[in-house]
C-alpha cells in the first residue's frame, strides 16, 4: 500500500472555530507540537485560505505573511501548506507564500469549477511547490462529475487531488464510491477532508483510506468549520487500530492536542470559544448540505433577526449556497424576519 | 441628429448582446458586425437582422471607412493588437476585454474625465456593479477600505473569465480604489453553479468614519443607483446601506435585460449596457462638435 500522509489543518480550517483569531504566537507553538508528533504537512491561514481575511468572512488577527512566517520559522522537517481559493486569494498571495517558505499549495474551488484553478496550479508547479487540486463540497455533484473535475486539475499539473466533504453530508459508502470514481479517472493520488456534522468524520476518513486515499486531513480537537473536522488525534488512533499505520506518533499527537487546549486557555477571548460539537444546528447543516463555514453566521443572523436557525439552514440548502456566500445568510434571515 | 456609425468586433455572447442594444439605440447606427468564424451564431443572427457582417475581424472594420467607434468584444490578447490599429485609423475603441489599454471607465462615476479618450476600457462586470456604490459613499464620507463581493452564475462565466480569474479579481480591486476612491480595497468573485442559475449579486462593504451620517450615505447610494438604472434597468439595491460595526453594508442584484443573454446574466448585461452608454455619450459629444463647427 502507498504511504499514507496525514495533513493537519488545525491552523487553517480550525481558524473558523475561533473566528480567525489564531495569533502568530499560538500558531508557532501548535506547529512545533505537530512537527514533534511526526505530522508531515501543516496547513496554515485564514479558514477560507490565504487572501481570505476580509469583512465578508472575517478578518485574521495578523496579515497572512505574519501567520505563515510564524509557522515556517517554527518547523524544520514538516512541509507548510496554504489553502487558496482563486477569486479570493490571488497569484500575488501565492507567490508571497512561496517567498516566505511555504512548499505546498492546495488550490481550492467549488467542486464543479475546476477550471478557475488552472493559473494557480500552474504557478505552484512553476515554483516547484507541491501543487494540490482541492474540490470543495464534492457531495453536491455526482461522482462522475467529480471525476471529470479532478481530471481537469490533473491536466493543469496537480500532483494530488483532495476531496472535501465540506458539509459533512456524506456517509461512508458514498465516500468510497467517490474516491473510487476519481481514482479510476486520474493517475495522481487522491486525498480526503471530512467534516463531522453527522458524526462520521472519522468513519468517513477510514472509508476513504480503505478505498485507497493516500492523503487524509485532520484537525486537533476537531477544530474546523461547523461541527469540525476529523479530530487528528482520534484519526491517528483509529488508523492504527484499523491497520493503516502513519508516521505520526499517537502520544505525540495527543500532546499536540493538549498543547492546543493549553494555548487557547491563555487567551481570554479564545478560552470562551465553544469547541466544535455535533449540535442541532450542525446536524441540520449536514442534513441540508450547507457549507460548515456558515454555522456561526447562521447563528448570529438567526439571533439578530429573531428567526429559527433550522428554517434558515433549509432555505440556504434550497438556494444551494456555495462557500463564501456569507452575505446570503443575512439576506435570507432578513427575509425570514420580514425585513426585506 | 445623425447617428454615430459603430461596429461590433467579436460575434460571441457579448458581441451579440451588444448588437441588440445598439439596435435599440437612437444615437448609434450599426454598420458592421465583424467576426472570424463564418459559422458563428452571432454572425448568422446579424445577417438575419439585416446587418453587414465580415469574417476577417478587424480587417473588415478598417476597410469599411465609415465606422467612427468600435466595441471590442474579443479577448485581451487580440485587443492589444487591435488598439493601435484602430487608433491610427482614428476610430474610437470601447474595449470590453480585460486588456486595459485605455483608462477604466464606469459611466456614472468618471466618464466625464475620459470623454475625449480614443480608447476606454470597461474594467469588469464586478467593477461596473460595485464601484459606483463605493464612489457614492466616498463622496459623503471618505472610504478607508472597501471590499466588494460579486457572485455570478457559473453558466454566465465564459472561458475568458474562468481562465483569467486572477486578473478579474485584481483589476476589479484596483478600480475600487482608483475609480471608486477607497484608500484600500479588496475584491472577491464567487462562481455559483446553482440551477436554475442565480442572478448576479454583489455586496459592498465600506469602512467609514464613525461620525459618518448613515442617512446621507443612504441617500447618496440610492441616487447613484437611480443613475445606473437609467442604462441598466435591472440594477437593484436589495439591502439598502446600513451601518454594521465599522462599515456600511450594501447588497445589489443585477437582473439582465435579456436581450440576447439570459436575464440571470446581469453581470454580462451591466457591462454591455455600460459600453452602449459610453458610446452614446461619444455620439452626443461628436454631434455637438459638428454643430459647433457648422456654426
Amino acid at each position: 500500500m502507498a504511504k499514507l500522509t496525514v495533513v493537519d489543518v488545525t491552523l487553517r480550517d480550525g481558524n473558523h472555530t475561533v473566528r480567525q483569531q489564531f495569533s502568530p504566537e499560538l500558531m508557532s507553538k501548535i506547529a512545533t507540537a505537530l512537527e514533534a508528533s511526526g505530522v508531515d504537512m501543516i496547513e496554515v491561514g485564514h479558514g477560507d485560505g490565504t487572501g481570505g481575511s476580509s469583512i465578508h468572512v472575517g478578518r485574521t488577527v495578523a496579515p497572512d505573511s505574519q501567520l505563515l512566517q510564524a509557522v515556517v520559522s517554527s518547523v524544520k522537517r514538516a512541509r507548510v501548506a496554504i489553502f487558496l481559493i482563486p477569486g479570493f486569494g490571488t497569484m500575488v498571495d501565492l507567490q508571497q507564500a512561496y517567498d516566505l517558505g511555504v512548499t505546498v499549495a492546495r488550490v481550492a474551488c467549488h467542486c464543479t469549477e475546476a477550471d478557475i484553478t488552472e493559473q494557480h496550479i500552474q504557478l505552484a508547479r512553476k515554483l516547484n511547490m507541491l501543487a494540490v487540486g482541492y474540490l470543495i463540497s464534492f457531495g453536491m455533484a455526482p461522482p462522475e462529475r467529480i471525476a471529470e473535475e479532478a481530471k481537469k486539475m490533473e491536466s493543469y499539473g496537480a500532483q494530488y487531488v483532495n476531496l472535501a466533504d465540506s458539509q459533512g453530508y456524506l456517509v461512508p459508502h458514498q465516500v468510497k464510491e467517490y474516491i473510487a470514481a476519481v481514482q479510476d479517472a486520474v493517475k495522481i493520488p487522491v486525498g480526503f477532508h471530512a467534516h463531522n456534522n453527522l458524526g462520521l468524520a472519522i468513519g468517513n476518513s477510514l472509508a476513504a483510506v480503505e478505498a485507497g486515499a493516500a492523503y487524509v486531513d485532520g484537525s486537533l480537537k476537531g477544530f474546523g468549520g461547523g461541527a469540525g473536522n476529523a479530530q487528528t488525534e482520534t484519526l491517528i488512533a483509529a488508523l492504527k487500530r484499523g491497520g493503516f499505520p502513519t508516521e505520526v506518533d499517537l502520544f505525540g499527537i495527543l500532546d499536540a492536542a493538549a498543547t492546543l487546549v493549553a494555548e487557547i486557555n491563555k487567551y481570554p477571548h479564545l478560552a470562551n470559544v465553544p469547541m466544535p460539537t455535533v449540535d442541532n444546528d450542525s446536524i441540520m447543516m449536514g442534513y441540508a448540505c450547507v457549507y460548515g463555514g456558515y454555522v456561526l453566521p447562521i447563528k448570529r443572523a438567526a439571533q439578530e433577526y429573531g428567526c429559527d436557525p433550522r428554517e434558515l439552514v433549509l432555505r440556504l440548502g434550497a438556494r444551494k449556497v456555495v462557500a463564501t456566500q456569507e452575505d446570503v445568510v443575512i439576506e435570507e434571515a432578513r427575509r425570514l424576519a420580514g425585513m426585506a | 441628429m445623425a447617428k454615430l456609425s459603430v461596429a461590433i468586433l467579436g460575434s460571441g455572447n457579448i458581441g451579440t448582446d451588444l448588437m441588440y442594444k445598439v439596435r435599440r439605440s437612437t444615437l448609434l447606427e450599426l454598420q458592421l458586425v465583424a467576426g472570424i468564424d463564418p459559422t458563428s451564431e452571432g454572425l448568422a443572427l446579424a445577417r438575419k437582422l439585416g446587418y453587414e457582417t465580415c469574417t476577417d475581424g478587424i480587417e473588415g472594420i478598417l476597410r469599411n471607412g465609415k465606422i467612427k467607434l468600435v466595441f471590442d468584444a474579443t479577448s485581451a490578447r487580440t485587443h492589444l493588437d487591435h488598439a493601435p490599429r484602430l487608433k491610427a485609423a482614428g476610430i474610437i475603441a470601447v474595449d470590453l476585454t480585460p486588456a486595459a489599454v485605455g483608462p477604466g471607465v464606469i459611466p456614472v462615476v468618471n466618464l466625464q474625465q475620459h470623454s475625449t479618450e480614443p480608447n476606454v476600457n470597461l474594467v469588469s462586470c464586478g467593477a461596473q456593479a460595485t464601484v459606483p456604490i463605493v464612489a457614492a459613499i466616498n463622496r459623503i464620507s471618505p472610504v478607508q477600505y472597501a471590499e466588494t463581493v460579486s457572485t455570478i452564475a457559473s453558466r454566465s462565466a465564459g472561458p475568458g473569465t474562468r481562465h483569467n480569474i486572477d486578473e478579474f479579481t485584481r483589476t476589479t480591486a484596483r478600480s475600487v480604489s482608483d475609480i471608486g476612491g477607497a484608500k484600500q480595497s479588496k475584491s472577491i468573485i464567487v462562481l455559483n453553479p446553482a440551477e436554475p442559475p442565480i442572478i448576479m449579486r454583489n455586496t459592498v462593504y465600506a469602512v467609514v468614519d464613525q461620525s459618518a451620517d448613515e442617512k446621507s450615505i443612504r441617500d447618496s447610494v440610492m441616487a447613484m443607483a437611480e443613475n445606473i438604472k437609467s442604462y441598466v434597468p435591472g440594477y437593484k439595491i436589495t439591502v439598502e446601506p446600513f451601518l454594521d460595526g465599522d462599515h456600511i453594508t450594501t447588497c445589489i442584484e443585477v437582473i439582465g435585460a435579456g436581450d440576447y443573454l439570459a436575464t440571470y446574466a446581469g453581470n454580462l448585461d451591466i457591462i454591455t449596457a455600460a459600453a452602449i452608454n459610453v458610446a452614446e455619450r461619444y455620439a452626443e459629444t461628436l454631434s455637438q462638435e459638428r454643430m459647433a463647427v457648422n456654426g
